[in-house]
C-alpha cells in the first residue's frame, strides 16, 4: 500500500498512523476504521471517497480532533495529538482546524456576519468577518439570519466561518450533500478558492466520484481501510465538473 | 397489560426524572403549605370555638373599683344581656422561692356553689377548692409546670399586704387565658404570671370585698347590640369606679388568638398559590418542549389511527403522575408540618386542642387544586399536540425566527461578544418565559425575606424600647398613689442608684362619638429613666402643655394635633376634662398618652404623687433590694426589665428560627425548580448550537456560559423584583399583625436579610445550573453533525 508519493514525508502537516476505531454497541463491536494510514500535505486539496459506512466521517472526525482513535496515532506537525486531553483537543480545533458539515450547523440566533464573528472572536489571527464573507461571495447577505438564507448560502457562510480564523486545515464532510448540482458547484468553487488563495490544507469527503477531479490527491476508503490512494495529475476547476 | 402508549409514558418520565422531580417538589411544597396552614387554622379555630362554648367564655368584660352585689341585678336588666357574672379579681405578688423578683398572680373568685356561670375553669388535674377552706387555689397549669407545682404544693402569696401560704389543689386553664399576658405586659410569661382561682368567700375576706364585686363578665343574647350594652354598662358602673367595659376584640387573649388566625388566613391562599403557579408555569415550559420534540411521534401515533383524545389523555396522564407524586409528598409533609405547627402553637396558646390525624377534606382540596394548576399549565402544550395535523407533524417545526433584541440598539452594546448576543436573542425570542421565570425567582426571594424579616426589627426595637426608652432595671407599681416623698424612701433602699417617679392614671379618651380606654403617663420634667422615641428611632419631645398621644390612639379617636379631646378620669372625682392634643408619637407599644407630670396632677386635681417608680439598681445588691420591695405593703407588682427582655427574645427567637428555616427551604425548591427546568429545556433546545460551538473550538466553560447566561439573566432580573416584592409583602404582613394597639413592629428589613435571601437564591441557582452543566460535558459532538435540526 506504499504508492509513490510526490510529497516528502516531512511536509505531511497532519497524519493518521495505523488508526483504528472500534465502536462498542452492546455485545457487538463495530470496526469503523481498521489500521488506516493517511497523511495531509501542506496546501493540498485531498478528496476522500468511499461507500456509505466505510469510515470516512470517522476518519475526518479523528483527524479534526473531534474524536479519538481506539488505537494508532494522529500527528500534527510532528506532534502526537492522540494522547491529548479534552482541553488540548479543544485548543487544537480552535487554533488549527476549520470544519464544514453537510447540514451547515449555523447558529440560528446569529446573523451571517455574527456566525463568522463567533469564530474570529476566539482565534488569534482571524480575517475580518466581512472579508471572509466576501471570499465566499456573500457581501450582500451579511446581516441575514440563517432562516433567511438558502441552503447554498448557508453552506457558504459555514465555509466563511471555517476559514475566517485562517486555519491550517479545512475539513469538509459532504459539504454539497444537501445541495443541488448548481449550488453544490458554487460551494466547491468557494472551497477551491480558499485552498488556492489562502493555501489552506483541505480535505473534502464526498460520495460523488466526479468531484475527485478537482483534488490534488484522492484517497478511497472501503470497509474501514484505505482501498486506494492516488495523485490527480489532471486537476480541473469545479466549474468544469459534471455528474 | 400495559399498552404501548403507557410504556412510552413511563420511558418519557424516566428520561425527565430530574425535571419531574423538581416540579413535583414545588407541587409538594404548595400542597404542604396549604395543608399546614389550613389544618392549623381549623384546629386552632375549631378548638377555640368549642372551648369558648363549653367553658362559656364571656362577650363583654368590665373592671371597676367596687360595687355592691345588687348592681349585678341592674346590669342584668340591660337590654341584650343574657348572663351577668360578678367576680372579684385581685392582683397579688407571689414571692416564689426560686425567683428573685416576685411573680404576679391574678386571683379570680369562684362562686360558693357550682361552677362559674361564665369564664369557667378547665381543671386539668386535682379539684376545685372546697368552700370554707380559705387558702385553697387552682393554679394556671403552665405556671405550675414552670415551678414544679402539683396539687398539694404551696405557694407564698401577698394578699392585701399580708403573706399567706396558699395550697394548690388543682391545675387549670381558662378560655380567658388562652394566651396569658399580665396587665400591661408585652408577652406571655408562664414563669411570672399566674391566674389563680380561689373561693369567693376567701378572696372577699382577704380584700374586704364581702357583698361586693370589682369585675363583671357578661354574655349577650344572640343579636344583641354590643356597643349599646357597653355604653349602658359604663353608665351603671360610672359611680362604682368602672374602668371601661370592652368586648372580645379588646380582650387581650382573644384578640391575639384572632390576630394569629387572621394571619394564617391571609397566607393560606397566597402562599400555596405562589407555589402552584410556579409549578404550572414550569409544567408549561417542560411540556411545550416535549410536544415540540415529539412532533414526529405524535404524527405517527395519529397516522396509525389513535384519536386526539388518546393523545391528550397521554400527556394528561403524564402530568398526573408528576402531580400525584408531588401531592402525596405534600400531604405527608403537610401532615407533619401541621403537627409541628400545632405543637408550636400549644406552647403559646393554652387550650384543649382537638387535632385529627389528618384533615381529609383539606388534603383533598389541596390535591384538587394542584391538579387544576397542572392542567392549566400543560393545557396549551397539549392543545398544540392535539391540533397538529399528522402531515405537518411529520415535518420538522419551522425554524425558530430570531430578531435583533432591542438591547442591542444601546450604543456600545453592539460590540458585545457573539455569545452574549446569543443569550440576548434567546431571551428576546421568548420574553414572556423570561418574565415568568424571573417572577418565580422574585417570589422565591420574597418568601425568604418574609420568613426572616420579623427577626430584623426585634433587635433594634428591643434595644430602643428597653435600652434607650426604658432605662430602668426595675419598675415598681403601687396599689395606690403615694406622695412624692416616697421616692426618697426608695432612693435609700440598698442597691438603688437612681430612681424616678411617675404618675399613671387610667382614663377614657373621647373625641366626638369615638372613645377608647387607656392610660395617661405623667413624666417628670427631668425624666431620666423614661425617654420617648418614635419608631424611626428618633427621640421625641414631650410638649410643655397638653397631651402627647400615640398615633394609633389618634387614629382610633380620629383626632389630630391641635384638637381638643375629652379625658374622662377613672380616679379622684372621675370628672371629664378637656385637653388639647399637642402632638402624636409613633411608638412601638401601646395606645397611651403622655403629659407633664405636673399637668397630670392639675388634671386630677391632686397633690404631687407617684404610683410607678423606675429604679436603676446595683446588680450585686439586687436580691436584697427585691426582698425589701416585696415587703412594702403598697407594692402591687415588680418588673425586672432584663427577664422580660430575655423572655421576649427567647419566645420570638425560637419561633422565628423555625419559620425562617422552613420558608427558606420552600423558596429554595422554587429557585431550584425554575433554574433547573429552564436550563434543561434550554439545553434541549440548543444542544445542537452548543455542540456546534464545541466543534468550532469553544471550550466547555465558554459553552456553559452561553447556556447558563440565559438562566443568570432570569435570576438577576428576578432579584430586584424579589427584593421589592419581599419588602411590600413584609409591609402587608405587618399590617395584618396580631394587635396593632398592643404592639407595632416597625417596618425594618436589615440588609443582612436582603443579602441572605439573595445568597440563598444565587446558591440554589448555581447548584441547579451545575447539575445541568454536567450534562453539557457529555454533549454529543459528532451526533449533532449527522442530523438535520
Ligand atoms: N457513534 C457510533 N456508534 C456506533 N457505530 C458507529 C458510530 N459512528 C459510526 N459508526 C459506525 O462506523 C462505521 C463508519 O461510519 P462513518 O460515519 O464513518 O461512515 P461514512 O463513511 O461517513 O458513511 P456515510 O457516507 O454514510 O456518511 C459505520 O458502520 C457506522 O455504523
Ligand atoms: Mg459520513
Amino acid at each position: 500500500m506504499s504508492e509513490p508519493n510526490p510529497n516528502s514525508e516531512q511536509s505531511a502537516i497532519l497524519a493518521a498512523h495505523d488508526v483504528s476505531k472500534v465502536y462498542q454497541m452492546g455485545d457487538v463491536e463495530v470496526h469503523a476504521l481498521r489500521g488506516v494510514n493517511v497523511s495531509l500535505y501542506e496546501a493540498e486539496l485531498m478528496v476522500l471517497l468511499g461507500p456509505s459506512g466505510s469510515g470516512k466521517s470517522t476518519l475526518l472526525n479523528i483527524l479534526g480532533a473531534l474524536d479519538v482513535p481506539s488505537s494508532g496515532r494522529v500527528v500534527y506537525r510532528g506532534q502526537d495529538i492522540s494522547g491529548a486531553d479534552e482541553r488540548e483537543l479543544t485548543e487544537f480545533r480552535r487554533e488549527h482546524v476549520g470544519f464544514v458539515f453537510q447540514f451547515y450547523n449555523l447558529v440560528p440566533s446569529l446573523t451571517a456576519r455574527e456566525n463568522v464573528a463567533l469564530v474570529t472572536e476566539i482565534s488569534k489571527t482571524p480575517l475580518n468577518p466581512s472579508e471572509a464573507l466576501e471570499l465566499v461571495g456573500l457581501t450582500d447577505r451579511m446581516d441575514h439570519f440563517p432562516a433567511q438564507l438558502s441552503g447554498g448560502e448557508q453552506q457558504r457562510v459555514a465555509i466563511a466561518r471555517a476559514v475566517a480564523k485562517q486555519p491550517k486545515i479545512l475539513l469538509c464532510d459532504e459539504p454539497t450533500g444537501a445541495l443541488d448540482f448548481k449550488t453544490g458547484i458554487r460551494v466547491l468553487e468557494v472551497i477551491d478558492e480558499v485552498n488556492r488563495s489562502l493555501g489552506t490544507t483541505t480535505a473534502v469527503i464526498t460520495h460523488h466520484a466526479p468531484i475527485a477531479s478537482m483534488a490534488d490527491r484522492i484517497i478511497s476508503l472501503s470497509d474501514g481501510k484505505v482501498a486506494s490512494e492516488r495523485t490527480n495529475d489532471e486537476k480541473v476547476s469545479p466549474a468544469e465538473l459534471t455528474w | 397489560m400495559v399498552n404501548v402508549l403507557d410504556r412510552k409514558l413511563f420511558r418519557d418520565l424516566t428520561r425527565l426524572k430530574g425535571q419531574a422531580l423538581t416540579i413535583a417538589l414545588v407541587v409538594a411544597v404548595g400542597v404542604a403549605n396549604y395543608i399546614t396552614l389550613r389544618s392549623a387554622w381549623r384546629a386552632l379555630g375549631d378548638s377555640r370555638a368549642a372551648y369558648y362554648e363549653q367553658y362559656r367564655f364571656a362577650d363583654v368584660f368590665a373592671r371597676l373599683k367596687r360595687a355592691p352585689d345588687s348592681v349585678a341585678e341592674q346590669i342584668h336588666d340591660v337590654r341584650g344581656v343574657a348572663t351577668v357574672y360578678p367576680r372579684v379579681v385581685e392582683e397579688v405578688l407571689l414571692p416564689m422561692d426560686d425567683m428573685i423578683t416576685p411573680a404576679h398572680g391574678q386571683l379570680i373568685s369562684l362562686p360558693a356553689h357550682g361552677r362559674p356561670p361564665l369564664n369557667d375553669v378547665y381543671v386539668k388535674s386535682g379539684r376545685f377548692p372546697e368552700p370554707g377552706r380559705g387558702n385553697e387555689v387552682l393554679v394556671y397549669e403552665p405556671f405550675a409546670e414552670e415551678h414544679g407545682l402539683r396539687p398539694g404544693s404551696t405557694i407564698p402569696a401577698i394578699l392585701n399586704g399580708k403573706l399567706h401560704e396558699l395550697i394548690v389543689v388543682g391545675l387549670a386553664l381558662s378560655p380567658e387565658y388562652v394566651f396569658a399576658i399580665e396587665p400591661g405586659g408585652i408577652t406571655s410569661d408562664d414563669e411570672r404570671f399566674a391566674p389563680m382561682w380561689m373561693s369567693e368567700s376567701a378572696i372577699a375576706a382577704a380584700f374586704q370585698m364581702e357583698g361586693a364585686f370589682n369585675d363583671a363578665v357578661l354574655r349577650l343574647e344572640p343579636g344583641a347590640d354590643e356597643r349599646a350594652v357597653l355604653v349602658a354598662l359604663d353608665r351603671i358602673l360610672e359611680s362604682y369606679g368602672g374602668l371601661g367595659a370592652y368586648g372580645r376584640e379588646l380582650q387581650i387573649s382573644d384578640s391575639i388568638l384572632d390576630g394569629e388566625l387572621a394571619q394564617i388566613e391571609a397566607m393560606v391562599i397566597v402562599l400555596p398559590g405562589v407555589f402552584l403557579a410556579v409549578a404550572a408555569f414550569l409544567l408549561n415550559v417542560v411540556f411545550s418542549r416535549m410536544v415540540t420534540l415529539q412532533r414526529g411521534q405524535i404524527a405517527v401515533i395519529k397516522a396509525v389511527g389513535y384519536g386526539n383524545s388518546t393523545i391528550a389523555l397521554h400527556y394528561v396522564k403524564m402530568v398526573c403522575v408528576i402531580v400525584l407524586i408531588g401531592s402525596l409528598m405534600g400531604v405527608g409533609l403537610g401532615a407533619w408540618l401541621a403537627d409541628a405547627m400545632l405543637d408550636l402553637y400549644a406552647t403559646f396558646f393554652r387550650l384543649p386542642m382537638t387535632r385529627g390525624r389528618i384533615d381529609l377534606p383539606v388534603a383533598i382540596n389541596a390535591i384538587i387544586g394542584s391538579f387544576l394548576a397542572a392542567l392549566l399549565g400543560i393545557g396549551f402544550a397539549v392543545r398544540t399536540a392535539v391540533t397538529l395535523p399528522p402531515a405537518e407533524a411529520m415535518r420538522p417545526p419551522s425554524p425558530a425566527r430570531y430578531r435583533a433584541s432591542p438591547i442591542e440598539r444601546v450604543p456600545g452594546l453592539r460590540r458585545v461578544h457573539q455569545s452574549t448576543m446569543m443569550v440576548f436573542r434567546e431571551i428576546w425570542r421568548r420574553p414572556l418565559r423570561t418574565v415568568l421565570s424571573s417572577a418565580g425567582i422574585a417570589f422565591a426571594l420574597a418568601i425568604i425575606i418574609l420568613g426572616r424579616f420579623g427577626k430584623d426589627a426585634h433587635g433594634p426595637i428591643l434595644d430602643l424600647q428597653f435600652g434607650r426608652q426604658q432605662r430602668e432595671d426595675i419598675s415598681v407599681n403601687f396599689t395606690n398613689e403615694v406622695a412624692n416623698r416616697g421616692l426618697g424612701y426608695l432612693a435609700h433602699l440598698p442597691g438603688v442608684d437612681q430612681v424616678d417617679g411617675y404618675r399613671v392614671t387610667p382614663v377614657r379618651f373621647r373625641s366626638g362619638a369615638r372613645w377608647r380606654d387607656s392610660i395617661v403617663i405623667g413624666l417628670p420634667p427631668d425624666s431620666h429613666l423614661r425617654r420617648l422615641f418614635n419608631r424611626q428611632f428618633r427621640p421625641a419631645r414631650l410638649p410643655h402643655s397638653g397631651l402627647l398621644i400615640t398615633d394609633v390612639l389618634a387614629d382610633i379617636l380620629d383626632a389630630k394635633p391641635g384638637d381638643i379631646i375629652e379625658v374622662e378620669l377613672k380616679e379622684g372625682d372621675r370628672g371629664t376634662r378637656r385637653v388639647q392634643i399637642s402632638g402624636t408619637i409613633d411608638e412601638a407599644f401601646g395606645i397611651q398618652g403622655y403629659m407633664q407630670k405636673s399637668s397630670l396632677h392639675e388634671l386630677l386635681r391632686e397633690k404631687p404623687t407617684i404610683n410607678t417608680a423606675l429604679l436603676r439598681v446595683d446588680p450585686a445588691r439586687e436580691a436584697e433590694l427585691q426582698m425589701r420591695l416585696t415587703d412594702i405593703p403598697t407594692v402591687q407588682s415588680i418588673h425586672r426589665k432584663r427577664t422580660l427582655l430575655e423572655r421576649f427574645e427567647e419566645q420570638t427567637g425560637q419561633t422565628m428560627q423555625v419559620i425562617t428555616l422552613i420558608l427558606t427551604l420552600f423558596a429554595t425548591a422554587i429557585a431550584v425548580a425554575v433554574v433547573y427546568n429552564n436550563a434543561r429545556v434550554s439545553l434541549s433546545v440548543r444542544s445542537r448550537d452548543l455542540a456546534t460551538l464545541r466543534v468550532l473550538g469553544f471550550t466547555r466553560a465558554e459553552v456553559s456560559a452561553i447556556l447558563l447566561g440565559e438562566q443568570a439573566v432570569q435570576v438577576f432580573l428576578g432579584i430586584p423584583f424579589g427584593l421589592l416584592l419581599g419588602t411590600f409583602g413584609a409591609q402587608g404582613l405587618l399590617e395584618l399583625q396580631a394587635d396593632p394597639e398592643q404592639f407595632r413592629m416597625p417596618m425594618l428589613i436589615a440588609s443582612r436579610t436582603y443579602a441572605f435571601s439573595v445568597v440563598v437564591i444565587l446558591a440554589a441557582a448555581v447548584l441547579s445550573a451545575l447539575l445541568v452543566r454536567r450534562r453539557l460535558d457529555s454533549l454529543d459532538l459528532i451526533g449533532v453533525l449527522k442530523t438535520r435540526e
